[in-house]
C-alpha cells in the first residue's frame, strides 16, 4: 500500500462519522440550535411592530419587560400551573397504573381508553373542553343544572372561562388530563419491571399490602416516577394550547403562563417578547438539565 | 401478533422484560378493580363521544341543550369540505410526511452509527440528542420565526417540515440507537462472511429486524407533526387558507365573539382519523413507545 493510499484511507476513515451523522447533526443545528442564536440577538433588538429591527436597543427590552404590570402575575401564575398540575398528575397517575396494572378481563381495552386524550392532540381536548364549559349549552353545565348545582344557564356563575380564577382551574384540569396518558404508561412500565419474587418474599415475612407498597413498590418505581415528572414539568412549562384555545390567555394577560405571555407580547413587542423567550429557555435549560442528571445518561449509552 | 412485536421493543428500550404478573386477587375485589377500570375507561373517553356527538349535531341544534340532538346530520362535513378542507388536509399531510421522510432518511444513519461504532464525539452526539429531545419550539419559538421567515417566505410548508423534523429528531435517533444496539453486530458479520457486501448486510439483516423500531418513529414523527399548533400558527396564520395546515384552519372557525362549533369538530373528528388508522397499526407498540427514549 502506497503512502498516498493510506493517507486517503486514514481520511475516509476520519471522514466517516461526519458522513454519518453529519445530516443529523446540521438537521438540529439549523432547526434547533441555530434559532437560539437568532433569539439572544433578537432580546437585544429594536424592532418595529412589524418586525423589522431598527438597530440595537442594549438591555431595554428586558428592563420594558419587567417593567410590564402583569409580569409579577405571570410568572406567579405560572409557577401555579405547572407545580400544581404536575402534583396532580403524578398522585392519579400512581393510582390509575396501580390500577391497570391489576389483571381484569377487558384490561387490554381499557387501557386503550387511557390514551385517547393523547391520540386525540391537546388542541382538540382544549376546544372539546371549551364547548363543553359553554354558557348557554355545554354539556357539563347542563349537567350541572341536572343535578341542581348550576342555578341559571348564560348566568356568570355558568360562565366558567370569563373568570380568570375559575378558567385557570379548569385548564389545569384539562391540562391533568392530557398529562396522564404518558405518566400512567411510565409508571405502569415501571411497576411491571419489579419482579413479583420480590412481593412474594415481603408477604412471607408478614408485610401488609400497604407495607409493601411503601416499602418496595415507591422505592423502585421512584426512577420511573422522577422522569416522568420531569418530563411532564418540561410539557406543561412548554405547554401552549390549552390556555390559547381556552381563553386566549385572557381576560388581558389574566390568564396567561410564561409560554402565552411570550406569545401574546409577539404581536405588538417582538423585543421584548424575545427577552421573555430568553428567559423561558433558561428555565428551560435549568430543567433539562436536571432530567440528564436524573436519567443518569451517562450509563444508558455506554 | 402483538404481543411478539410489542415484547422486543419494550425489551430494548427499557431493558426489562415487561411481561405484566399481576397477583391473583380475591374474585370480589377483582370485580371492583374492574368496574373501577372501566368507569375511568369511560371518563377518559367521553370528551371525544362528545366532539363526534357536536360534529353530527345540526346547526340549528347547537343552542339546544339536550345531551344528544334530535336528528344527527353530515352536514357540518359536507360544507366543510366545500370551504376546501381538503387542501388543509394536504397541507398537514404534506407536512407531516415530509417530516417524517426527513427524519428517516437523517435519523437511521446517524443511530445506525453511533449503535455500531465507538468513535470521537460520540458520547457529544449522543448528550446533544437526549437534551434536544427535552427542547420544544415554544421555548424558543421567536428564534424559529425570525430565522425561517428570513430564509422561506414563499412555501411556509417547508419551513414546517423542517422544523418539525428538526424536534421530532431526536426521539427518533434515540429508539433507533436502542433498537440497532439490541441486534448482534455477528447476524451481519455472518452475512458478509456468506459474501454479502456490508451495506447488503444492513439492507436485508438490520433494517428487517429493526422495522418495529423504524415504524414506531415513523408514527410518533407523523402524529407530532400532524398535531402541531404553535408552529404552524406563527407561520401560516396569516396566510390564505389553503395554505394552512389543519390545526391552523380549524382556529379560524374561533371568532372573538363566537365559534362555528360544528366545523370546528367536524374538522376535529377528520384529523382524527389518521391518527386512530396509525394507531390500530402499532397497536402494542404504543404502549412501549410512549415511554421509550425517556424511561429506561
Amino acid at each position: 500500500m502506497s503512502l498516498t493510499t493510506f493517507r486517503a484511507r486514514r481520511l475516509a476513515h476520519r471522514l466517516e462519522p461526519v458522513v454519518w451523522i453529519g445530516p443529523a447533526v446540521a438537521l438540529i443545528a439549523v432547526v434547533v440550535l441555530w434559532p437560539v442564536v437568532v433569539m439572544f440577538r433578537a432580546s437585544f433588538q429594536h424592532f418595529t411592530p412589524n418586525g423589522f429591527v431598527l438597530g440595537s436597543r442594549g438591555l431595554r427590552n428586558y428592563s420594558d419587560l419587567f417593567d410590564e404590570p402583569d409580569l409579577q402575575a405571570v410568572l406567579t401564575r405560572t409557577v401555579v400551573w405547572v407545580i400544581g398540575v404536575v402534583v396532580v398528575t403524578m398522585v392519579l397517575s400512581l393510582g390509575l397504573a396501580q390500577l391497570f396494572n391489576q389483571r381484569f378481563p377487558g384490561r387490554r381495552v381499557a387501557r386503550w381508553a387511557l390514551i385517547a386524550p393523547w391520540a386525540a392532540s391537546v388542541m382538540m381536548t382544549s376546544l372539546i373542553f371549551r364547548w363543553a364549559l359553554d354558557p348557554n349549552s355545554g354539556v357539563v353545565n347542563v349537567f350541572l343544572h341536572d343535578i341542581g348545582v348550576l342555578d341559571a344557564f348564560n348566568s356568570n356563575q355558568a360562565d366558567w372561562l370569563g373568570r380568570p380564577w375559575s378558567a385557570f382551574v379548569w385548564m389545569m384540569v384539562v391540562a391533568v388530563f392530557v398529562s396522564l396518558p404518558f405518566s400512567t404508561y411510565a409508571l405502569l412500565a415501571g411497576l411491571q419491571a419489579i419482579p413479583e419474587e420480590i412481593y412474594e418474599a415481603a408477604r412471607v415475612d408478614g408485610a401488609s399490602t400497604w407495607r409493601s407498597y411503601r416499602s418496595i413498590t415507591l422505592p423502585l418505581l421512584r426512577p420511573s416516577l422522577l422522569v416522568a415528572a420531569l418530563i411532564n414539568v418540561i410539557n406543561v412549562f412548554n405547554s401552549f394550547p390549552i390556555i390559547w384555545e381556552m381563553t386566549r390567555g385572557g381576560p388581558g394577560y389574566e390568564t396567561a403562563t410564561t409560554t402565552v405571555f411570550m406569545f401574546q407580547l409577539k404581536q405588538n413587542f417582538f423585543g421584548e417578547s424575545a427577552a421573555m423567550s430568553v428567559i423561558n429557555f433558561g428555565l428551560v435549560i435549568v430543567l433539562v438539565v436536571l432530567f440528564l442528571r436524573a436519567t443518569r445518561w451517562r450509563e444508558q449509552v455506554g | 401478533m402483538t404481543a411478539t412485536v410489542a415484547e422486543p421493543l419494550t425489551k430494548t428500550a427499557s431493558g426489562r422484560a415487561t411481561v405484566a404478573r399481576g397477583r391473583r386477587p380475591a374474585s370480589g375485589r377483582k370485580v371492583l378493580v374492574a368496574l373501577a377500570a372501566y368507569v375511568i375507561a369511560m371518563i377518559f373517553l367521553l370528551p371525544y363521544v362528545e366532539m363526534v356527538i357536536t360534529a353530527l349535531r345540526p346547526p340549528q341544534e347547537l343552542l339546544s341543550r339536550g345531551y344528544l340532538p334530535k336528528h344527527f346530520t353530515w352536514s357540518n362535513f359536507t360544507s366543510l369540505w366545500k370551504t376546501g378542507f381538503q387542501n388543509n388536509v394536504g397541507a398537514s399531510l404534506k407536512v407531516a410526511g415530509g417530516a417524517t421522510l426527513i427524519v428517516l432518511v437523517v435519523s437511521l444513519p446517524a443511530a445506525y452509527y453511533t449503535a455500531r461504532r465507538r468513535f470521537r464525539g460520540r458520547m457529544f452526539f449522543l448528550l446533544l440528542v437526549l437534551a434536544t429531545q427535552m427542547f420544544q419550539p415554544a421555548a424558543m419559538l421567536v428564534g424559529i420565526q425570525r430565522e425561517f421567515t428570513s430564509f422561506d417566505i414563499a412555501n411556509p410548508l417547508i419551513s414546517l417540515m423542517l422544523v418539525n423534523a428538526g424536534f421530532n429528531l431526536a426521539f427518533s435517533v434515540w429508539i433507533l440507537n436502542a433498537y440497532f444496539s439490541s441486534i448482534p453486530s455477528e447476524l451481519e458479520e455472518a452475512a458478509m462472511v456468506d459474501g454479502t457486501s456490508r451495506i447488503g448486510a444492513l439492507f436485508r439483516i438490520t433494517l428487517p429486524l429493526a422495522m418495529p423500531g423504524i415504524v414506531t418513529a415513523v408514527i410518533f414523527t407523523f402524529i407530532g407533526a400532524w398535531n402541531e399548533l404553535l408552529v404552524a400558527l406563527t407561520f401560516t396564520s396569516g396566510r390564505v387558507s389553503s395554505q394552512q395546515p389543519v390545526p391552523v384552519n380549524l382556529n379560524s372557525y374561533i371568532g372573538q365573539y363566537s365559534i362555528d362549533w360544528g366545523h370546528v369538530f367536524a374538522g376535529c373528528v377528520v384529523a382524527t382519523i389518521p391518527v386512530i388508522v396509525l394507531f390500530a397499526f402499532i397497536e402494542g407498540k404504543v404502549v412501549g413507545g410512549l415511554t421509550a427514549g425517556s424511561i429506561k
